[in-house]
């Protein structure tokens, strides 16, 4: 298979490897060491796709990450990655590639239409169009859109690739191995400062792989590239990682890089991963992030065939391809002359040098006439021919009062460009430097610095290789120093050629044409153009922030790389502000677009959260049960029978509880040992009750305020002995409540001598429930006088239980008689494994959540965070008989006295009871007086647990309602969309009002 | 992520074993019941919330347990003195000078 447009010979790709690849569902050919993009360009194909809004045909712009246009989907192992970069994906056998945004073909794409359409689509179009009738917006505008909009197509099936993610320290980081990086780099290791070395690219070098001409200390600029790196390599306190790109600094010189380990390959080693993040703390940066080339913006300047001037020069020298067989070159600096002269000495046509100065250097213009090149000076492209390849291109003569006349046409298959050159400030940006624009230069460059950082090279401001080289150096050598306090003068490598030349322009072009009608693009990639950003002026945006939010200029995925500036003088000509006033937009993390993957990493499936399983759990699996997740904990949620639905298991569940007995895990509470003479005096302190009348031996329900007087927790605490509690807490509150705990001991009351210690994991419980209570436990108990005198209700104990070490707590969260079995949790398996069994022989059943939340609402028991949401007090839920009255000061004592947490009004616990006892209101569902309120009534409360009852033989709810208390007997509402369901408000209590079955 | 130096275990570590705790020296009232329904409001809700230097309390979660006080510069993040829980508030506008603020 041709390349037509391969060179003979040159450039860095290996022409005894040649690769197949696809694209479009056409197989081409290309080289080991091509990028996607050379190799395509190698075919003669310039479009690779369509616009984001007008569908335009577009093309490879630059050879880059900062690249607008080649935007591909790469297909591996079935699936699609979207949105690749061309200009990065370097070529493998195999590969297989898609455009993008075009249907249904890149070459006949329907949605092209919209280009003729384009002035329905001005500046702040979604903000115009889309704001009326409000209903359309999510029926008609936003499917539209989105369907229409975007990019590539996301994958549709989970990630299979691998990530890793790992943590690594350095004295110096280098990003960037142009010449200053490699300088830095070598400055940096000589010292002994343990240097890594990033780029984005697969190769490391920057621009001295596109570098013909120059030399470094006399040899060739690749063969200094090649010694460089390998005398980095021999250092072992030297990290090189290419395909690395420094994507965030974030504080403290905390920077992260996104590694591509395995995506060049064809075939990849199935154990690495695709990408590797690391999260890197260097002592000091070196920034060495080059430049890049900003397009012209003239008409049409976006034809496939039109490339920024580097990047043509690029293909030609790393590559070995010609963007064209007739290029015509348009310039505003020196650097673009190069091109032309290295495209001419490959042979290609160069059909005009067309510079908008009127003097460019006389030195350039000699040569290009020692090369037969028409030169143009003070002129400009007014605009382009061609469908989907650039056929010619409009020129025009600029007067020095500014007026354009017209200069002819010329034919071209390829135009290149250069506007100048921006320094890539991104990173020193991100670690909250602040720019400073140098007039001279036309650029903003690093100012002040707020981190351990430095810049080097161009992205500093400094051009021309012997001068890039000596800033690399020194910065190296600054960083060492700062690092590890280290000097080691190097003999400071010079050049010659790659000077770094003059010129360069910024904003739109004059032109001759009707500037209502033509496109001159700023942004490639959200397709504003320079008639976009002087309307959104127009308009009444004066500062950057809005214009780009207006335009959405700057906003594609390269944070306006190539075309912040352009806009910028844009505006600020529109506006007759200078440059400066007008403001430049931030740049932010990630440099470049970065995988979820890398971010996400290992913490995917089961690793993205731990799982904590309780002793019964695989006892309980093994049994079919249902499990739900509370917090991170899995709780059995119910255990279905011979093909049971959920209701009809609680249903059993409870009926059995209360029949005979229940068996349940209670290992999820949170418990919390409080040990110390001033233990009672603590608890006094942290629960509204009172405790040190607490004998041992006994236990009481405690309820937590904060100190705004709004209940946050509730839970058993026991007395073990006078110095020593046992606290259980609500299972979701167990880590919150132990840090509150903790935090009023360190630092309210440091001077009470108490410990506290988290034993939620130290023990596991068994909740032994029902009538058949005791008699279940009764034969493995041992010094524990369990009759009804001895161990009355609200007893704890330390006994054995089978044997093992036991707490027992005689205590019920169901109303009827209940032990709680507190053992050492490695024997957990075995206990409950015992007590499973000897409920068989009383009938009795295991029970999950589900019945044991019925049970306790059964008996008006509240869950903290059902019931309550943070902002309701212990007399909203009756609760006032828990307050330690006598007590001078609790934590919530002075909040419950606050004007509103005493007014009337407040909504308060009740029961409901709907009039169809089979219906179940919904948890949640809003309560109001009238069964059909007008629009915007405010809620008289809500429904805060709502289950079907066994035990009352009907549904049953608990809800928040306003002045509840002095509601008994009346009829409310809960409007549903079917209708509203009256409800009768009743005491928040269905069985066992007396509390006798407790007492047995 | 944030290096923070912990005054009780002596070194430097990552921001993931600590959390933040808010504003520093709000110390509860010694006797609740003696405050005004205003000062209580502030108690428990006002805060300086300061853009700048800024006294917060941190506490070493997953390290020692402890919490202790912080000087935090607010725009940069930068940490400008550590001090144990119960050590007196430092003169932040000093601070500020020393740091170039
Ligand atoms: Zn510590």
């Amino acid at each position: 298979m041709s390349q037509p447009f391969r060179t003979e010979k040159g450039g860095r790709i290996d022409r005894g490897a040649q690769l197949s690849f696809n694209f479009d569902g056409e197989t081409l050919q290309g080289h080991k060491g091509d990028t996607l993009a050379s190799a395509l360009l190698a075919n003669g194909i310039h479009l690779v796709g369509r616009s984001f809004k007008y569908h335009r045909p577009r093309g490879i712009l630059t050879a880059g990450s900062e690249e607008p246009n080649a935007l591909v989907g790469i297909y591996r192992q079935g699936d699609q990655t979207p949105n690749m970069r061309a200009t990065q994906v370097e070529l493998y056998e195999g590969l297989e590639a898609i455009s993008q945004n075009r249907f249904p073909s890149l070459g006949f794409d329907i949605g092209a239409v919209n280009d003729l359409m384009s002035p329905l689509f001005p500046a702040g179009f979604y903000y115009k169009t889309f704001m009326w009738p409000k209903a359309f917006w999510d029926r008609v505008y936003e499917p539209i859109i989105r369907a229409a909009a975007g990019l590539g197509k996301p994958p549709k099936n989970p990630d299979h690739d691998k990530y890793a993610n790992l943590y690594a320290h350095c004295d110096v980081l280098v990003v960037g191995s142009g010449p200053a990086g490699l300088a830095a780099a070598l400055a940096a290791a000589e010292t002994g400062a343990r240097v890594i070395l990033c780029d984005e690219q697969a190769e490391f070098g920057g621009s001295l792989l596109s570098e013909d001409g120059a030399t470094i200390d006399g040899k060739a600029a690749s063969e200094w590239v090649a010694e460089t790196i390998a005398a980095l390599e021999a250092k072992d306190h030297v990290t090189l990682l290419p395909r690395t790109t420094a994507f965030g600094y974030f504080a403290q010189n905390y920077v992260a890089l996104a590694e591509r380990v395995t995506e060049h390959l064809s075939d990849p080693d199935p154990k690495l991963p695709r990408e590797r993040l690391w999260q890197l703390r260097a002592k000091e940066v070196v920034i060495a992030a080059g430049a890049i080339e900003r397009p012209m913006v003239f008409p049409e300047n976006d034809r496939p065939g039109i490339l920024v001037a580097d990047a043509g020069r690029t293909y030609l020298n790393r590559y070995g391809v010609k963007v064209g067989h007739k290029v015509l070159v348009a310039t505003a600096c020196d650097t673009a002359w190069q091109a032309a002269f290295d495209l001419a000495d490959h042979g290609t046509e160069v059909v005009a040098i067309a510079d908008l100065r009127h003097n460019p250097p006389e030195n350039l213009i000699a040569i290009a006439e020692a090369r037969g090149i028409r030169v143009e000076r003070g002129c400009v492209i007014t605009g382009t021919n061609g469908r989907k390849r650039v056929s010619g291109a409009l020129l025009g003569r600029v007067s020095p009062n500014g007026a354009v006349s017209s200069a002819g046409e010329v034919t071209c298959d390829a135009i290149l460009m250069s506007g100048g050159w921006t320094p890539t400030v991104s990173l020193y940006s991100q670690s909250r430097g602040k720019v400073v624009w140098k007039e001279d230069m036309g650029a903003f460059v690093p100012g002040l610095h707020v981190q351990n950082e430095r810049s080097a090279g161009a992205c500093h401001g400094v051009y021309g290789l012997t001068e890039t080289l000596a800033d690399g150096y020194a910065a190296g050598e600054d960083a060492a120093k700062a690092a590890i306090g280290k000097t080691a003068k190097l003999t400071y490598a010079t050049a010659s050629g790659a000077d770094a030349g003059t010129g360069g322009t910024l904003g739109d072009l004059p032109h001759d044409r009707n500037a209502s009608r033509v496109k001159a693009f700023v942004d490639y990639q959200n397709d504003v153009t320079a008639k976009d950003v002087k309307l959104a002026v127009r308009e009444g945006m004066h500062s950057i922030e809005h214009i780009k939010r207006y335009t959405t200029t700057g906003m594609a995925t390269d944070q306006g790389r190539l075309s912040n500036m352009n806009a910028l003088q844009i505006a600020s000509t529109a506006l007759a502000k200078p440059l400066t006033d007008v403001g430049l937009t931030t740049f932010r993390q990630p440099f470049t677009p970065t995988t979820f993957g890398t971010f996400a990493s290992t913490s995917r499936g089961d690793f993205f959260d731990p799982v904590r399983k309780t002793p019964s759990h695989d006892w309980a699996v093994a049994q079919g049960a249902a499990f739900e997740d509370v917090g991170q904990w899995k709780r059995a949620w119910y255990f279905p029978k011979d093909g049971e639905d959920m209701h009809a298991a609680v249903a059993r569940e409870c009926a059995v509880a209360r029949e005979s007995v229940g068996l349940f895990d209670a290992s999820t509470l949170g418990k919390i040992e409080v040990v110390g003479p001033d233990a009672a005096e603590f608890l006094e302190r942290m629960y509204t009750n009172p405790w040190k009348k607490l004998a041992p031996g006994r236990c009481r329900y405690g309820l937590m305020l904060n100190d705004a007087g709004f209940v946050i927790d509730d839970g058993v605490v026991g007395r073990m002995a006078e110095d020593r509690f046992h606290v259980t807490t609500t299972t979701g509150g167990a880590a919150h409540v132990f840090a509150t705990m903790e935090d009023y001991l360190q630092t309210e009351w440091p001077d009470l001598d108490v410990w506290i210690t988290s034993t939620t994991e130290e023990f596991a419980v068994a909740a032994v429930q029902g009538p058949k209570a005791r008699e279940v436990i009764a034969p493995f108990v041992e010094g524990i006088d369990l009759s009804a005198d001895a161990f009355p209700h609200m007893s704890v104990a330390t006994g054995t239980f089978c044997g093992v070490p036991c707490r027992l707590f005689r205590i019920s969260f169901t109303g009827e008689l209940g032990f709680e079995i507190n053992v050492p949790r490695r024997h957990g398996k075995m206990v409950w494994e015992t007590l499973a069994k000897e409920i068989e022989k009383h009938n009795g059943v295991p029970y999950g959540t589900e019945t044991m939340h019925v049970l306790r609402a059964e008996k008006g028991f509240i869950i903290v965070g059902q019931e309550t949401d943070g902002t309701v007090t212990p007399d909203d839920l009756n609760m006032n008989w828990a307050i330690g009255k006598k007590k001078a000061d609790f934590v919530g004592k002075r909040g419950l006295a606050r004007p509103d947490l005493v007014a009337e009004g407040r909504k308060q616990l009740v029961g409901l009871l709907t009039e169809d006892p089979k219906v179940v209101l919904e948890e949640g569902a809003q309560i109001t007086k009238d069964a059909n309120p007008a629009t915007g009534t405010p809620a008289e409360g809500h429904v805060t647990s709502s289950y079907h009852s066994p035990a009352a033989g009907r549904s049953i709810a608990l809800a928040i309602v306003k002045n509840g208390r002095a509601l008994m007997g009346e009829t409310l509402n809960v409007p549903m969309p079917d209708g509203a369901i009256p409800v009768e408000v009743v005491e928040p209590i269905f069985y066992d009002k007396e509390g006798a079955r407790l007492n047995v | 992520m944030l290096l923070i130096h912990c005054p009780y275990c002596g070194v430097e570590r990552p921001e993931i074993e600590f959390s933040c705790r808010g504003e520093a020296h709000i110390a509860r009232p010694a006797d609740p019941s003696a405050t005004t329904d205003e000062e209580w409001a502030e108690y428990l809700y006002l805060r300086t919330n300061t853009k700048g230097v800024y006294a917060e309390r941190w506490r070493h979660i997953h390290g020692c347990g402890r919490f202790f006080n912080a000087v935090r510069e607010t725009v940069s993040d930068k940490f400008l003195k550590v001090y144990k829980a119960g050590e007196p508030k430092p003169d932040l506008d000093q601070i500020a000078k020393e740091a170039g603020k």
